[in-house]
């Protein structure tokens, strides 16, 4: 969904810049099967997540022509209906996929409103309410992503004994990161950590999202 | 020898002796790996220091050797290491990714595409940038 609204934008002082929470062979099919034209970073450490204090995929960061965050990390359209699919077909009813695609289609809009007005659009938001949204790390969180970036260098050092460990360690401080949980859990056959371990997870939740809801005018979180 | 990864950094510290939680290393190791130096003023980073009348001095310094992990902890960061003592990760606290988040321009970085080629965000200045992250998983 980036692709169109880059290339539609890129002459009004846009880009799209995507950070894959991945290592490169993970990311490199998904990449390679859309050839985007705007940058398509990885970040194999989560080194993003780190410094915007990001706990999912998909969460994005509005930044002006200043660098000034204009929107702070927040779930960039994705909606919870996938919880409530029939887990055995992996089928959602008609009502729930509407509900998935009215939020990335709300959220895709507001983004246009955004190029369109700059910051005058009512999705913009003045430095007073970026800081009363935006959420801080605490000690915990700080010492969870050194544990993570600690276990992503002991994979690739092929000491998958010690990064399982260290992965443990960086989840059980930051238990909100599905970032960290995810990258470390085991994998089906088509890259995804969706086994059992993943929906005892996602119903340990309860009433909690797995998505955050978006406080965004014109969208529903359902 | 010993390995710190700090921020993107890889520094090799072959000064490097470990004794549980503390990794001591010889004055040049330890300005690399912490980018503080130990001055006749006190540990020094630009034009911040930490007095050298002040007890941290004495706590950190052993014989030639300076305690890298003792005093990275000390200045507020977190670190962790592997159980041999081969590779730190010198980390960055809550406190300075919330000022980096809470200042006025957004928390910069540099990160490579597929091919290599780096990206850095300030260097996209004067256009608006939507940045979104995504996982294969």
């Amino acid at each position: 969904m980036w692709q169109k609204l880059h290339a539609e934008n890129q002459d009004r002082n846009f880009t799209v810049v995507t950070v894959a929470m991945d290592s490169i062979e993970a990311a490199r099919p998904w990449i390679e099967a859309v050839s985007p034209t705007y940058p398509c970073l990885i970040d194999q450490d989560h080194r993003v997540a780190e410094l915007y204090n990001m706990v999912n995929v998909p969460q994005a960061v509005w930044i002006d022509e200043c660098g000034v965050i204009v929107r702070p990390p927040e779930n960039a359209g994705s909606s919870d209906a996938f919880r409530f699919m029939d887990r055995e077909t992996k089928q959602m009813t008609e009502a729930q996929l509407a509900e998935r695609e009215n939020m990335k289609l709300g959220y895709v809009d507001a983004v246009r409103d955004w190029i369109a007005k700059g910051n005058n659009s009512e999705h913009a938001l003045d430095a007073g309410a970026v800081q009363s949204r935006v959420r801080l790390p605490n000690d915990d969180t700080a010492l969870a992503h050194a544990h993570f970036q600690l276990a992503r260098y002991l994979l690739r050092r092929g000491n998958s004994q010690q990064a399982k460990m260290h992965f443990a360690k960086a989840s059980e401080l930051h238990p909100q990161s599905w970032n960290i949980w995810r990258q470390a859990a085991d994998k089906d056959e088509t890259g995804l950590a969706v086994g059992p371990d993943f929906w005892a997870r996602v119903d340990a939740l309860g009433d909690k999202p797995y998505h955050l809801p978006i406080d965004m005018r014109g969208i529903s979180s359902g | 020898m010993a390995t710190v990864l700090r921020g993107l950094e890889e520094i090799q510290c072959a000064s490097a002796k470990f004794e549980q939680d503390d990794l001591w290393l010889k004055r040049d190791d330890f300005e690399l790996a912490t980018e503080w130096e130990l001055k006749p003023e006190g540990f020094c980073k630009g034009d911040l220091c930490i007095p050298a009348n002040a007890p941290v001095t004495a706590t950190f310094s052993k014989d030639d050797r300076l305690n890298a992990s003792g005093f990275w902890r000390y200045v507020g960061h977190p670190v962790v290491n592997e159980n041999e003592g081969e590779v730190w990760v010198f980390g960055a606290s809550a406190q300075d990714r919330a000022a980096s988040l809470q200042s006025s321009q957004a928390p910069d970085f540099s990160l490579p595409d597929l091919q290599g080629n780096t990206t850095t965000l300030s260097g996209l200045r004067g256009k608006k940038v939507l940045l979104a992250t995504w996982a294969s998983w």
